[in-house]
């Protein structure tokens, strides 16, 4: 089987968050990027379980710079086949979904996987993009995928229990939390990764139709209110006035 | 020990300074180690057990022989990788970076710098994976600062060597498949010979009763008229100087290591000081706790300079000898104060195992004295920047000593 992984980065979940360019743009400065968790964790270890089992071939594919290509590595060191850059900043959501949607429709996948959501945006919108782009059926955010020949039988988590879904190859997944184990690279992966092929595609015309104005951070946190336990008219004042959350 | 949250302290960017490869190679024993080894090191060390599972485990994340060639098994990474990698270990436990170190630096690269091609075709590839294990024979319970004056030796019986003698206070010695010792030809002149456990003679009974390094096995190392053959020789190097260009190795591994057991000790420090309030504030904000924070940062960014710096003039095979003794002594120093600081910055929770900072002080007290004891590295620095030797001098008198 054919596997496409979208990888995404995202700032290590440590980093201190600041914005430049007068809250325009994110500062990078000092901050460490690693795999976006749910591609890293979820849908790219599900796809080399598939071709661990089933056989074929995976790749990985991210929207970026040169400056991604140490997430790059990581994915081919944890036992990615190949990679391919599109070499282009990815400006939004509908950008990047349309580049990897213009490689996969030229080079014929079988499965296309995601991770859920990056955890930097938590946007949740590049799979759904990029399945509309291909005409294809997608599940999002399951939580187990079973191969049967050339049908998928997938789980996501609904309000109060599991919805079991049945789709045929090819299709789009975006993966959530319990699809697979986070698998850490062995010294064999990182230096296989050191010759695995990464391939540089240069992007396609894209028409953009967002444009980000401006970012702020949340308040900081405020002190806390002590309020005497035989004041309880004032504590409800208080979450009603000034909380607003009653 | 509570879940573990270490984040690396990096004051002056020194991530910066790493290739892509050497970050992932640290970042992947780091999350190895944060989910094998962190739940469970309190527990081996309370009982005094080494966690013999985690072997192949040190294997995969290239633990053993990182800078040894991919023709003979290893992953033939950088010294610098090297050294994160011991880093990341002794973060957690220095027991755990003794068996690396021991492995890599004293087992691997005498066999891989001294050995015949048909022993490192034998030895390195399964040393590399764990598979086998081995440990260092050159301290004596006799000699320890002063290893020229080892009684160890063998004796020429045709295709084989007679071994009699004893080592102490070897690192694996307990469950070590093959050995490395250092002794003396019959004309006095120092061989490395590989002896492997089943010899008839042979035994590693193992030590008890450390306070320190309890999650590593300790023993000795005895030879009744061990036949080991001709053909175990390390053929390549002879003399002091082939057992001490590996303590160079291992002494490099140890200075990473050190500041690694010094990065964990303060980052914990800092967190509990911003978590813990006394006089309704976070004790953090008191000036004496941030003096204490600021000086320790202020030594670990130092040490990571030296490292560092060590790192690059070994991948380049400038280091000299006493710049790998300063870069060991200084960090085994600041790494002992550091844990001693941040242990007083918990108060009383700091001498529970929910923290690590007791067991780091602990060991790092072996690790302060082995390879070098804390001294005899300050009379290498002192030899380098005079020329005159100050380990010996005659004999005083003793006849009167009261």
């Amino acid at each position: 089987m054919k596997i496409l992984v979208c990888i995404s980065k995202s700032p290590d979940t440590t980093s201190k968050i600041a914005f430049t360019d007068g809250n325009t743009k994110f500062d990078e400065n000092g901050v460490q990027y690693i795999v976006n968790p749910y591609d890293e964790w979820y849908a790219l270890v599900r796809a080399l379980e598939i071709k661990e089992t089933s056989g074929g071939n995976v790749t990985i594919i991210t929207v970026g710079t040169a400056a991604d290509d140490a997430v790059i590595r990581k994915a081919l060191a944890i036992g990615a086949d190949d990679a391919v850059r599109i070499d282009a900043e990815a400006t939004d959501a509908y950008f990047a979904a349309a580049q990897i949607a213009a490689y996969a429709k030229a080079n014929n996948f079988d499965l296309i996987l995601t991770g859920k959501e990056t955890i930097n945006y938590n946007g949740s919108q590049v799979a759904g993009m990029i399945a509309e782009d291909l005409d294809l059926p997608f599940v999002s955010l399951a939580t187990k995928l079973d191969v049967n020949g050339s049908t998928l039988r997938l789980e996501q988590e609904i309000v109060g229990g599991l919805q079991i879904v049945e789709a045929n190859l090819p299709l789009v997944v975006s993966c959530a939390k319990g699809m697979a184990e986070q698998r850490i690279p062995n010294m064999r992966g990182i230096m296989a990764a050191r010759t695995k092929p990464l391939q540089i595609v240069p992007a396609v015309a894209v028409d953009a139709f967002t444009v980000y104005e401006s970012y702020t951070l949340p308040d900081a946190k405020k002190a806390c209110t002590m309020i005497d336990p035989n004041n309880m008219d004032e504590l409800v004042n208080l979450l009603h006035t000034e909380a607003k959350v009653i | 020990m509570a879940t573990d949250l270490y984040v690396h302290p990096d004051y002056y960017n020194m991530d910066d300074l790493l290739t892509e490869e050497q970050k992932l190679v640290r970042d992947a024993a780091r999350a190895w180690v944060k989910k094998e080894v962190s739940p469970i090191i309190d527990e081996h060390y309370e009982k005094a057990t080494f966690p013999m599972h985690l072997l192949r485990g040190l294997g995969e994340i290239g633990a053993f022989g990182p800078y040894i060639p991919e023709e003979y098994g290893g992953p033939g990474l950088d010294q610098i990788s090297y050294g994160l990698i011991m880093q990341e270990l002794e973060r957690c436990d220095s027991g755990l970076r003794s068996t690396a170190s021991v492995q890599s630096s004293l087992v691997m690269y005498p066999i891989w710098k001294y050995g015949s091609e048909e022993q490192k075709m034998k030895y390195l590839p399964k040393l590399a994976t764990g598979e086998m294990m081995g440990c260092f024979g050159l301290t004596e319970p006799d000699h320890g600062s002063n290893p020229s004056g080892m009684i160890t030796n063998f004796k020429d019986a045709g295709d084989h060597v007679i071994l009699n003698g004893a080592k102490m206070w070897i690192s694996n010695a307990p469950f070590a498949d093959i050995a490395v010792v250092w002794a003396k030809d019959e004309t006095g002149r120092i061989h490395g010979l590989v002896v492997e456990r089943g010899m008839e003679g042979f035994s590693t009974p193992e030590m008890h009763g450390k306070l320190s390094l309890r999650a590593s096995s300790t023993g000795e190392l005895i030879f009744v008229n061990v036949k080991v053959p001709k053909a175990n020789i390390l053929p390549g190097r002879s003399g002091l100087g082939a057992p001490l260009s590996c303590l160079d190795s291992a002494r490099f591994g140890i200075a990473w290591g050190a500041l690694g057991a010094a990065m964990d000790c303060y980052d914990q420090a800092l967190r509990y000081s911003k978590e813990r309030t006394q006089f309704g504030v976070p004790i953090a904000s008191f000036q004496l706790i941030q003096k204490k924070l600021a000086e320790m940062i202020t030594e670990i960014t130092k040490a990571q300079l030296l490292t560092f710096r060590v790192g690059q003039l070994r991948n380049e095979g400038r280091a000299t000898s006493a710049q790998i003794s300063m870069a060991k002594r200084n960090n085994c120093e600041i790494a002992l104060n550091i844990a001693r600081e941040a242990r007083q910055i918990h108060g009383a929770m700091g001498i529970t195992s929910e923290y690590s900072m007791m067991r780091h002080m602990a060991n790092l007290e072996s690790v302060v004295t082995y390879e070098g004891t804390h001294d005899i590295h300050l009379l290498i620095t002192g030899l380098d920047i005079t020329g005159i030797s100050a380990f010996t001098r005659e004999a005083p008198d003793l006849s009167n000593m009261k």
